[in-house]
C-alpha cells in the first residue's frame, strides 16, 4: 500500500511538474493544482496510513490516526484554493488585457517594453 | 509625560490629517498643530528633571535576543535637539498651513510631517542605537516623501531620490558600523556604550567603525563630498526646507556625532576625518553660496557652510569646541529656519526667488525686510545678533586648533569661510531688499499675512534676544555641553559675553565683516571670474554614477531574469532536485522501522484511476475542458482517498473544495482559449518530461522513505489526542486542533484566505474599469449559447434544494467539535449552495436577494474570531484561549457550548465570503461580456406574460 501511495504522489508530482513547464496558463495552472494534491498528499502520509481509525475519540476505539497532519492538510486545502483563484485571476486579466496567454514574457514585448523606456 | 507617548504622539497624530482632509484646511493644520503641541507640552513638562540633571528612560524589551530594545532616555542633549524639532514644527505647522496652495493636498503633507517628526524625535530620545538606526531610516524614507511631494515637479522628484539615494547609503554604512560598535561593547544600548570610551578606542575596530558611523552623519548632515543633495532637495516646499533642511534632519547627522562625542572623538583619526570635511565643507559651502542666484539655493549652500563649521567646531575635539557647537545648532536653527521661511514668503508674493529680479522689496514688503535682514545679519556674524556670539567661539576655538602641523590653516580657512558667510548674508539683504524699487516683479509684492510673518518673527525675536542677552542662553546650552560631554570632559566655565576684549577671534570676526563687504563691492566681476571658472558639477557626477551602477545591474540580472518564468520553474525543480539528491547521496538511510501494509483491492482501483486521470492530463493537456475534467477526477479520488485513511475531514474538505475548484476554473476558461496550442519543440518536451520525471522519482522515493520510518522519536499528536476531550471539549481531534490547540494559525490562515478573495475583487475592478471592459463587451462568445440560460428544472431544484443545503450546513457546523465537520467545510458547503442559487437562476437575481456584501461577510468572520481570541484576555488568559461547558435543553440532548464554537463560526464566514466573493468577481467578469441577464429566475414562466423570445432580445438591447 505505502508503495501505492508513494508512487501516486510522485506520478502527481511529475504531471504537475511537466505541465507547470508548458508555455500556457491554464495547463501551468492546472500543473500546479497538481502539485498541491501531490503536497497535500505527501504532508498527510507523514502521519503514516490508516485504515479505519479516524481522529474521532471514543470509548470503542483504542487506535487513532495521527491528527496533526490532517489538521495542517485541511487548511492547506482552503489555502491552496484561495492561491489556485488568485494565480487564475492573473492569468484572466493577464490574457483579457493583452490577447496572448503566454507564461512568459515575449520577446516582442520585451523590445517594447525597452523602447518605451527609453 | 512619559517619553513613549511624545515618540508615539506624532506617528499616531499622523493618522488624523488624512481624515480631517475634507473637513478644510484650517482643520487639518489645526489637528497637526494639537498633535505637535501635545508632544511639545510633553517634552516641556520634562524639563523639571532635565535641568535636575537628571536623565529620564522608558524601557520596552522588544526583541532582547538580538539587543534590540525600545528604550529610550532624555537628557540635556536629547531635550535641547527635541525641543528644535517640535518647537520649529509648531511654527512649520502654522506657516505651511497658508503657505500651501489650495491644489496642494494638505492632508498628505502633514502626514508625511508628522511621520518625520516622529522618526526626528524617535533618533534624539533613543537609547537604543538600534533603534535609533530605525528611527534614522523612518526620516530618510519620510523625507523622500516630503521633497518629492510636489510630485508633478521632476526636480522634486530627483531631488528627493537623489536625498533618499545618499543618506540612504549613508544609513546602510552606519548601521554596519554601529553593529560593529556593538560588537565591540557587548551592548547596543547607548548608556552603556557611552561608558566605554577606552575599551572602543583601544579596539582595532574602532577605525572602520569610526568611518562607517561618520558616513552616516556626513550623508546626513550633508558634509563634502556628499554635501550636493542638499541643494537639489530644495525643490521641497519651502515649509520642508525651514524645517528639515535648516533645523531638524540635517542636524541629525551633528546630533549623532554630538551623542557619539565622549566614545568616539578625541583620536587623532577624529580629528583629523571630522575636522578637515568640516572646514572644508564650510569654505566651499559659503563660496558657492555666494554666487547662487537662487534665494533658496543660497540659503541651502549657506546651510552646507554651517553645518560644516558645526563639524568642524565637533572635530576638534575639546570641550570647548563642543560647547561652541552646541550654541551654533540653537542659533543657526534659529536664524536660518527664520530666512528659509523669508524665502519663501518672497518666493509666495513675488512668484520669483531669482535674487537677479529683485531688489527694492523693503518698501514693499517693510515687516519681511526686518525679519529677513535681521536673521542675516546675525548669519553674517553681526554683534548683539546671536550668530555673532558662536560664530566669535568658533573663531577663538579655530585660533587653538592645528591641523596637519599647520597652526595657520584652520584658523586661516575658518575666516576665509566666515569672510565669505558675510559676503552672501550682506548679498542676500541689498541685492533683495535694498537698491531701486523695480517697475517689474512677476507678481506685485506686499506683505503677507500674520500667519506666514509670525512663525519667522518668533524665531527672530529669539536671534535677538540671545544676541543681546547671551547669559540668558548660557545655563542651558551648558547643560546641553554637559550632557555631550559626559564623563568624558568638564564643561568649560568661558562665559557668553558679548565683549571678550581685544582677543584674536575679534580681529578675525573683524576682517571676515569687513572682507564680506569689500566682497558685495566687488560682487560684479566676482560672479564674471566664478562664472568663468570651470568647476565639476556634483550632479552630473551623481547621475553618471547612478546610470553606470544601474548599466552593471541590468548586465547582471536581465541575461538571467529575462522574463521566461517557465524557465525559473525549471532551474528551481533542478536546483531542489539536485539539493535533494546531495542530501540522499550524503545523509545514512536508517532501516524500516514500520511494517509494510498489504494493498487492498480498492486502493488498487482507486490508484490506477488516480494515475491514469494524471497520465491522461499530461498526454491530453492540450484540450482544455478534457483536462479539467480530468483533474477533477484525481481531485475526487483524493478525497476518497483520505476517507480510506481515516481522514474524514480532509476528504469532506477536498470534495467540497474540488467543486468550488472546478466552477471557477470553468469560469476562468470561459475567456480562455478552449485549446492549448502545440508550441515548444520535440526537444523541449523532452527536456520537460526529464524534469519531470527526475522530481517525480525523487518525491516518490521520499515519499516511500517516509512511509516506512518514524519521522520523529515522539510525535506531539499524542498530547493532541490526549488532551482534546480534557482541554478543548471536543472527539474530532482534528477540529480541536484547528479552532483551539492551533487557533492562532487558523486565525492567519483565515485573513489570507480574504486578503486573497479581495485581491481578487480588486483585481477585477481594476480590469472593468480599465480597456478590458470595452474588449469585453465587444467579445464574441466562441461556443454557442445555450437557448435554455435557466433551466426550469435547475431553478426549481436548488431552490428546493437551498434550505436543505442551509440546514446540511448547520448540521455539519455545529458537529464539528465532536464528529468530522466544521467551520472550513460548513463553509464551503453553504458557499456550493449559494453559488447554485447564481448558477441556476442568475446572477442579477441571485445578487439582488443577498443582503450582505461579502467583503462584509469575510470582515465579520474575521472580526468575531479576533474578538473570540480577545475575550479571553477579559479572564487574564492569552490570546484564543477556549473554554466550554455542557447545556441540557429539554427536549435535546446535552449539548456542548464552547468559546471555540464561535471561533468556528468565524472561520465559517470568512470562508463562505472569500469563496463567495472569489466567484462573484468571476462572474462579474462574464456578466460584463455577455449581454445584460434577466431579472428573472427562469427563461419561462407562465405566470408571467412575456414577449416573445425573439423580440425580448431587442427590447433587452435597447434598455
Amino acid at each position: 500500500m505505502e508503495l501505492l501511495i508513494a508512487s501516486a504522489i510522485g506520478v502527481m508530482t511529475a504531471g504537475g511538474l511537466y505541465l507547470m513547464l508548458r508555455l500556457r496558463t491554464f495547463p501551468v495552472i492546472l500543473g500546479m493544482s497538481l502539485l498541491t494534491y501531490a503536497v497535500n498528499v505527501f504532508l498527510f502520509a507523514s502521519g503514516r496510513l490508516t485504515v479505519g481509525a479516524a481522529p474521532i475519540l471514543s470509548d470503542a476505539a483504542t487506535t487513532y490516526t495521527d491528527p496533526l497532519p490532517q489538521a495542517l492538510v485541511l487548511t492547506a486545502i482552503v489555502i491552496s484554493f484561495g492561491m489556485t483563484a488568485v494565480v487564475v485571476m492573473i492569468g484572466l486579466g493577464a490574457f483579457l488585457g493583452s490577447d496572448d496567454d503566454h507564461v512568459d514574457d515575449q520577446p516582442e514585448a520585451i523590445d517594447k517594453t525597452a523602447e518605451a523606456g527609453q | 509625560m512619559s517619553l513613549l507617548f511624545i515618540v508615539a504622539l506624532p506617528f499616531l497624530g499622523a493618522l488624523l490629517p488624512g481624515l480631517m482632509n475634507s473637513a478644510g484646511r484650517t482643520a487639518t493644520a489645526g489637528v497637526t498643530f494639537t498633535v505637535s503641541l501635545a508632544a511639545f507640552i510633553g517634552l516641556i513638562s520634562n524639563l523639571p528633571s532635565v535641568l535636575a540633571g537628571e536623565v529620564v528612560a522608558t524601557r520596552i524589551d522588544w526583541m532582547p535576543s538580538l539587543g534590540l530594545n525600545f528604550t529610550l532616555m532624555l537628557d540635556g542633549l536629547g531635550f535641547f535637539f527635541a525641543l528644535l524639532i517640535l518647537g520649529i514644527g509648531l511654527l512649520i505647522i502654522a506657516y505651511a498651513r497658508t503657505y500651501l496652495s489650495r491644489d496642494d493636498n494638505m492632508g498628505e503633507f502633514y502626514t508625511y510631517l508628522l511621520l518625520f517628526q516622529g522618526a526626528m524625535v524617535g533618533i534624539v530620545l533613543s537609547d537604543n542605537i538600534l533603534l535609533l538606526l530605525v528611527f534614522w531610516e523612518l526620516t530618510s524614507l519620510s523625507s523622500f516623501l516630503l521633497i518629492g511631494f510636489w510630485k508633478h515637479l521632476p526636480e522634486g522628484r530627483q531631488g528627493a531620490r537623489m536625498a533618499l539615494i545618499v543618506t540612504g547609503m549613508g544609513g546602510l554604512a552606519m548601521i554596519a558600523g554601529m553593529l560593529i560598535l556593538g560588537q565591540i561593547v557587548g551592548s547596543y544600548d547607548l548608556s552603556v556604550i557611552l561608558q566605554n570610551r577606552d575599551l572602543i578606542q583601544a579596539d582595532p575596530l574602532y577605525v572602520p567603525a569610526l568611518v562607517l558611523i561618520l558616513l552616516g552623519c556626513f550623508t546626513k548632515s550633508a558634509q563634502f563630498p556628499f554635501h550636493f543633495w542638499l541643494p537639489h532637495a530644495m525643490a521641497a516646499p519651502t515649509p520642508v526646507s525651514a524645517y528639515l533642511h535648516s533645523a531638524t534632519m540635517v542636524k541629525a547627522g551633528l546630533f549623532l556625532m554630538a551623542r557619539m562625542w565622549p566614545v568616539l572623538s578625541g583620536t587623532p583619526e577624529w580629528l583629523i576625518i571630522v575636522t578637515s570635511a568640516g572646514l572644508v565643507t564650510m569654505v566651499l559651502g559659503a563660496v558657492i553660496a555666494l554666487f547662487k542666484h537662487d534665494l533658496k539655493a543660497l540659503l541651502a549652500f549657506s546651510t552646507v557652510s554651517h553645518l560644516g563649521l558645526i563639524t568642524m567646531l565637533l572635530g576638534t575635539g575639546t570641550a570647548f569646541g563642543a560647547m561652541a557647537a552646541m550654541f551654533h545648532v540653537l542659533n543657526h536653527a534659529t536664524f536660518k529656519a527664520a530666512l528659509f521661511m523669508s524665502a519663501g514668503i518672497i518666493d509666495h508674493e513675488t512668484h520669483t526667488r531669482d535674487i537677479r529680479r529683485l531688489g527694492g522689496l523693503r518698501h514693499l514688503m517693510p515687516v519681511t525686510f526686518v525679519i529677513a535682514s535681521l536673521a542675516a545679519l546675525s548669519m553674517a556674524g553681526i554683534p548683539l545678533l546671536n550668530g555673532f556670539l558662536s560664530k566669535e567661539m568658533m573663531l577663538e576655538e579655530a585660533t587653538h586648533t592645528v591641523l596637519f602641523g599647520t597652526p595657520w590653516l584652520v584658523p586661516g580657512l575658518a575666516t576665509f569661510g566666515a569672510l565669505f558667510s558675510a559676503a552672501y548674508s550682506f548679498r542676500l539683504i541689498g541685492h533683495v531688499f535694498l537698491g531701486p524699487v523695480r517697475d517689474a516683479y512677476p507678481a506685485k509684492p506686499h506683505d503677507p499675512g500674520a500667519g506666514m510673518w509670525l512663525p519667522p518673527a518668533i524665531l527672530v525675536v529669539l536671534v535677538v534676544v540671545i544676541g543681546v542677552a547671551p547669559f540668558l542662553a548660557e545655563p542651558f546650552v551648558k547643560l546641553v555641553t554637559a550632557s555631550v560631554l559626559g564623563d568624558a570632559a568638564v564643561v568649560p566655565d568661558a562665559h557668553f559675553k558679548i565683549w571678550h576684549g581685544l582677543v584674536p577671534a575679534l580681529y578675525l570676526s573683524g576682517v571676515a565683516v569687513v572682507g564680506g563687504l569689500f566682497m558685495i563691492a566687488i560682487f560684479n566681476p566676482a560672479l564674471r571670474l566664478w562664472d568663468a571658472t570651470p568647476r565639476p558639477e556634483a550632479k552630473v557626477i551623481f547621475d553618471a554614477i547612478v546610470e553606470a551602477t544601474a548599466r552593471l545591474a541590468e548586465r547582471l540580472i536581465l541575461p538571467l531574469h529575462n522574463g521566461a518564468f517557465t524557465r525559473y520553474a525549471a532551474v528551481g525543480a533542478i536546483v531542489i532536485f539536485a539539493a535533494g539528491f546531495h542530501a540522499w547521496s550524503t545523509g545514512t538511510v536508517g532501516a524500516p522501522t514500520r511494517a509494510v501494509q498489504a494493498a487492498s483491492p480498492v486502493v488498487i482501483v482507486g490508484w490506477a484511476m488516480l494515475v491514469a486521470a494524471t497520465v491522461g492530463m499530461v498526454l491530453m493537456h492540450r484540450n482544455r475542458l478534457l483536462s479539467l475534467i480530468l483533474i477533477g477526477i484525481v481531485g475526487l479520488t483524493v478525497s476518497v482517498g483520505f476517507a480510506f485513511f481515516s481522514a474524514p475531514d480532509l476528504a469532506m474538505t477536498q470534495f467540497t473544495v474540488e467543486v468550488v475548484t472546478i466552477i471557477l476554473l470553468l469560469l476562468a476558461l470561459n475567456f480562455l482559449p478552449n485549446r492549448t496550442p502545440v508550441e515548444s519543440t520535440i526537444l523541449r518536451r523532452v527536456r520537460d518530461a526529464g524534469v519531470a520525471i527526475a522530481g517525480g522519482v525523487a518525491t516518490f522515493t521520499l515519499a516511500y522513505y517516509y512511509l516506512l520510518r518514524e519521522a520523529v522519536d515522539t510525535p506531539i499528536s499524542e498530547f493532541h489526542l490526549a488532551n482534546s476531550y480534557k482541554g478543548g471539549g471536543g472527539t474530532n481531534v482534528v477540529n480541536v486542533i484547528l479552532v483551539d490547540f492551533r487557533g492562532f494559525d487558523t486565525y492567519g490562515e483565515i485573513i489570507v484566505l480574504g486578503i486573497a478573495a479581495l485581491l481578487i475583487y480588486a483585481l477585477t475592478e481594476t480590469l472593468l474599469r480599465g480597456p478590458v471592459r470595452a474588449r469585453l463587451l465587444n467579445r464574441q462568445p466562441d461556443q454557442p449559447r445555450a437557448g435554455d440560460v435557466h433551466p426550469m428544472m435547475m431553478v426549481v431544484l436548488t431552490r428546493v434544494l437551498m434550505p436543505v443545503v442551509l440546514l446540511v450546513g448547520f448540521y455539519i457546523f455545529w458537529r464539528g467539535h465532536n464528529q468530522p465537520g466544521g467551520g472550513f467545510i460548513a463553509g464551503l458547503v453553504v458557499s456550493i449552495g449559494i453559488v447554485m442559487q447564481y448558477m441556476a437562476s442568475g446572477f442579477a437575481w441571485t445578487s439582488a436577494r443577498l443582503k450582505y456584501p461579502y467583503h462584509g461577510v469575510i470582515g465579520a468572520g474575521v472580526l468575531i474570531a479576533g474578538l473570540t481570541g480577545i475575550g479571553s484576555w477579559f479572564v487574564s488568559k492569552p490570546f484564543l484561549t477556549s473554554d466550554f461547558t455542557y447545556v441540557r435543553l429539554p427536549p435535546f440532548e446535552k449539548f456542548e457550548l464552547a468559546t471555540a464554537a464561535l471561533f468556528d463560526l468565524g472561520v465559517f464566514l470568512a470562508v463562505v465570503g472569500a469563496v463567495m466573493l472569489s466567484l462573484e468577481s468571476f462572474s462579474r467578469l462574464a456578466r460584463s461580456a455577455h449581454s445584460p441577464d434577466s431579472e428573472h429566475p427562469m427563461d419561462i414562466d407562465p405566470s408571467r406574460n412575456d414577449p416573445p423570445l425573439a423580440e425580448a432580445g431587442s427590447v433587452r438591447e435597447g434598455l
